[in-house]
């Protein structure tokens, strides 16, 4: 039995929140990017900061902080958990 | 190698990665993440002895320095810090042509301890162009502080090549790692490289470009890897070998081959 999962997008993630990502809906050069980053799917994911015009946003990923474009995080969904 | 390969690979050095060695002198690639202290492992094991050039037509500097252990001279190659050589910049491009066209008798990937996890894909990748390949976990003094403890034994199994733990900054494990340096050198010391199994689909893929990779390059590069990264669509890499390998007339073949 598959239980259906209800993603969201990391870029509505709020602060201080933590998800799992899902899947990468990216392609190319960036996808490659965001891999090498290691954040492949199961990577657990937290909102750390935003910027003051909400835009970067910083993320822990494997205790490292990673500052993604919200056009970028919008293409990464995530399961909140 | 026979002597004539042995001077084709000097002129490969020199003309294509300005890296001049001496007659009998081992060369070692130094690859890691930025910020992991590989400088300090460069500069601790060379002793500073270092020079800075140009990559020819990059504008990437490298520094290159030189030790001796047990009457043997290497040249060691420290490398731009890269996450990942999959080559989608031109550091990263440098790093991993240098290791899979330079054919250093050794590649040393050095990792933080403090952030093991992330360090590891660049490892990853090293092994899969190259056997040669050995992992310093450095700043295990900082692992320390923060109560994170590596079994380097169970590291080095599970790899499948050489691991050594350093504090380059104190000096703590160079002697082990210009051991196994030298013992790579010589080719005293064998690995099996851990390699990542991909899906099926892709795995099947492999399998049906590797004859014909293997054909077209002989033992020059790692045929499974190049059929990675043709699967990949890599035109760059692609490039690359026309590039080093003077691979004109094959060129068309190889796009065949991926197609």
């Amino acid at each position: 039995m598959k239980t259906a999962i209800t993603t969201i997008p990391l870029s509505t993630l709020g602060i201080g929140s933590a998800c799992q990502i899902v899947s990468l809906n990216l392609q190319g050069l960036l996808r490659r990017r965001i891999l090498d980053l290691g954040m492949v799917p199961g990577t657990p994911v937290r909102c750390i900061r935003k910027s003051p015009a909400g835009d970067p946003v910083a993320y822990m990923v494997r205790d490292t902080l990673i500052a993604l474009r919200s056009e970028d995080a919008s293409q990464i969904h995530v399961n909140p958990m | 190698m026979n002597h004539s390969a042995t001077e084709e690979h000097h002129k490969l050095l020199s003309e294509h990665f300005g890296v001049t060695t001496t007659p009998g002198q081992f060369t070692v690639a130094l690859a890691g993440n930025p910020n992991v202290g590989k400088s300090t492992v460069f500069n601790a094991l060379t002793g500073l002895h270092q020079h800075t050039g140009n990559w020819p037509g990059k504008t990437v500097d490298n520094a290159q320095g030189s030790f001796t252990y047990l009457d043997r001279s290497f040249l060691m190659v420290d490398l731009p810090g890269t996450y990942s050589i999959l080559a989608h910049t031109v550091e990263e491009q440098v790093a991993r042509d240098f290791i899979c066209f330079g054919k250093p008798d050794a590649t040393l990937v050095v990792l933080d301890a403090t952030c093991l996890e992330r360090n590891l894909n660049l490892a990853l990748q090293v092994m899969e162009i190259t056997p040669k390949a050995i992992v310093c976990v450095n700043l295990i003094d900082e692992a320390e502080k923060k109560n994170i403890k590596i079994n380097i034994a169970a590291l080095e199994k599970d790899l499948g090549v050489p691991v050594i733990a350093t504090a380059a900054r104190s000096g703590m494990g160079l002697d082990a790692l210009r051991q196994k340096l030298y013992e790579m050198s010589i080719g005293s010391c064998l690995t099996t490289p851990r390699q990542i199994a991909y899906s099926p689909e892709v795995e099947n893929a492999i399998q049906q470009l590797l004859p014909n990779i293997s054909r077209l390059i002989g033992p020059k590069l790692n045929p499974r890897w190049v059929a990675l990264r043709l699967l990949d669509g890599d035109q760059a890499f692609i490039n690359s070998i026309t590039h080093y390998l003077d691979f004109d007339l094959h060129l068309a073949h190889l796009q065949e081959v991926a197609v």
